[in-house]
């Protein structure tokens, strides 16, 4: 355990290096949070409570979205190339003979570097966010808590899924059109573009149920405070099973790219 | 050249490329699937219906591709200047910007241009507007140079780059950011957000202003009916900067000592 709390503090410190990188990060995360608060407002005032919600309760879904964006990792996770770099030279042969579990590592480093972009890269858009338009706060502590309870499993959900894509690597060398298409998944199927409860019909029950819909749309939702009592045990649940399907899918393709693994390169 | 064998690079792996072909096509059109799901919703955005939204966002699509495809790769020389991977570049008989644009220059790019265009021609298809010779020249026009003043952009931010070498998102920021902004209509942003858009990035050039003319639709306020005719001098004044710009950067450059 000690082992992998020092990775995690790794990771942390890694990122909180990048001062430039996350400064920059921070503007255009504010950017957009502009120009997509300008286009909600259209939307909602043309049609008030849109999905249920109410014009503050968007605005702070777009700043919550903005905030959250490297946090659950919905448009990259943040490690995936370099592990599919390491995989693709050969260097995944040195990580494996590491006495401590692949994924647990990577995902102790990530969970490092998912904290440092939650206070590096979360708060401050947030607050320029606030300031300018006055969307809606959660009611109290209490909520607040409940919120980074599912921005942790978001975060955790988020980092199965690229796991899992990075793991491709494995057969198909190069790992881009894998990557692409989980991008889009995340991008689209995350809500990061527009709620998930504003899709219409169908598309919008499949979206609803989909494991991207932990990253943002569940996250954001018990901000607004939409779940109580046991409907927010729900949505916890509803993140748990999905990281605990896709970590077990991701433990079973890595046994299998293990199991027949020819290291490249001399 | 260098282009050509990064193209026959990528060519190796055929079922990769076609992949990667497809994704790129679909990520933009999922893009364009979310204006698709507002209008499920409203008739009308910020005045706008969705023919005139179109417009605006295939204008701005297309040009936005264009310039990707060509100057995309800038963003990734922030990491060359880092680990002074520049200076293979910098011995080589030929430009130095021509180089970095073509380095891992990836044709599935192309995906963003056919969709920008997809989306304009389903706008005109739809659009109700008297069309004069003036106009029909005018969106051609647009298109060219929009894909101009987005790639001065992304030079000017490269030469950023010489001296903050982490700071590439902060020109996705004009980049990625100004697409989707000019995929809107003006109406929907505040008005200082649009001024600045006109007068200190010159966004606002590559389709707002020619696109509301071609609409029949005013200009902004405060910003005269002449503007719409303004692109070209604009795209001109925007290459001379970002000319300057990339030279000092490459004066100042320094390798690494490692």
């Amino acid at each position: 355990m000690r082992l992998y709390a020092t990775v995690a503090a790794g990771g942390f410190r890694r990122h909180a290096t990048y001062r430039v990188a996350t400064a920059a990060g921070v503007f255009t995360n504010t950017v957009f949070g502009f120009i997509l608060s300008y286009t909600y407002i259209a939307l909602w005032d043309e049609r008030p409570q849109l999905g249920g919600y109410s014009m503050d309760d968007a605005l702070a879904y777009v700043w919550i979205g903005q905030a959250l964006i490297t946090v659950c990792g919905m448009m990259g996770g943040g490690f995936e190339d370099e592990l599919i770099e390491r995989i693709r030279t050969g260097d995944i042969a040195v990580d494996l003979y590491r006495p401590a579990d692949l994924q647990a590592w990577w995902f102790s480093a990530n969970l490092g570097r998912a904290a440092f972009q939650l206070l590096g890269r979360g708060v401050v858009p947030m607050a320029v966010g606030w300031l300018a338009f006055r969307f809606t706060l959660p009611a109290g502590p209490g909520s607040w808590l409940a919120f980074l309870v599912a921005v942790a499993l978001g975060s955790t959900v988020s980092f199965a899924i690229w796991y899992v894509v990075a793991m491709s690597a494995f057969w198909l060398m190069d790992g881009q059109g894998a990557v692409q298409v989980a991008w889009l998944g995340g991008l689209f199927f995350s809500g990061m573009l527009l709620p998930l409860n504003v899709f219409p019909g169908a598309l919008g029950e499949v979206a609803r149920v989909l494991p991207w819909a932990s990253l943002l749309q569940v996250p954001a939702d018990v901000y607004l405070g939409k779940y109580e009592g046991w409907g927010l045990a729900g949505a916890y649940a509803f993140q748990c099973c999905w990281a605990l399907v896709l970590f077990g899918a991701g433990r079973a393709v890595q046994a299998a790219a293990t199991r027949k693994v020819v290291v490249q390169g001399g | 050249m260098v282009a050509g064998m990064w193209i026959r690079s990528t060519m190796t792996y055929r079922a990769s490329f076609a992949l990667t072909l497809v994704t790129s096509f679909c990520v933009t059109f999922f893009d364009f699937v979310v204006i698709l799901l507002m209008f499920g919703q409203v008739e009308g955005l910020g005045g706008f219906a969705f023919a005139e939204v179109a417009l605006l966002y295939g204008t701005a699509g297309t040009a936005f591709g264009i310039a990707d495809l060509t100057m995309g790769s800038l963003q990734r020389m922030g990491k060359r200047v880092r680990d002074g991977s520049l200076d293979t570049f910098l011995m080589r008989p030929a430009p130095l910007l021509a180089q970095v644009a073509a380095d891992k220059f990836a044709l599935r790019r192309f995906g963003r241009v056919l969709q920008g265009l997809f989306v304009l021609i389903w706008g005109l298809v739809l659009l109700d507007v008297e069309w004069t010779p003036v106009k029909v020249l005018l969106l051609p026009v647009t298109v060219v140079c929009g894909a101009v003043i987005f790639a001065a952009v992304m030079v000017l931010g490269a030469s950023a780059l010489f001296w903050m070498q982490d700071a590439a998102e902060v020109t996705s920021s004009f980049t990625y950011g100004g697409n989707t902004l000019l995929g809107y209509p003006p109406t929907i942003f505040a008005q200082d957000l649009v001024r600045g858009v006109v007068y200190v990035v010159p966004l606002a050039f590559v389709n707002w202003l020619p696109a509301l003319y071609v609409l029949g639709r005013p200009a902004p306020e405060g910003v005269p009916e002449w503007a719409a005719f303004a692109s070209p001098l604009v795209a001109a004044v925007c290459c001379g900067v970002a000319g300057l710009a990339w030279r000092a950067g490459i004066r100042s450059y320094r390798s690494t000592g490692s």
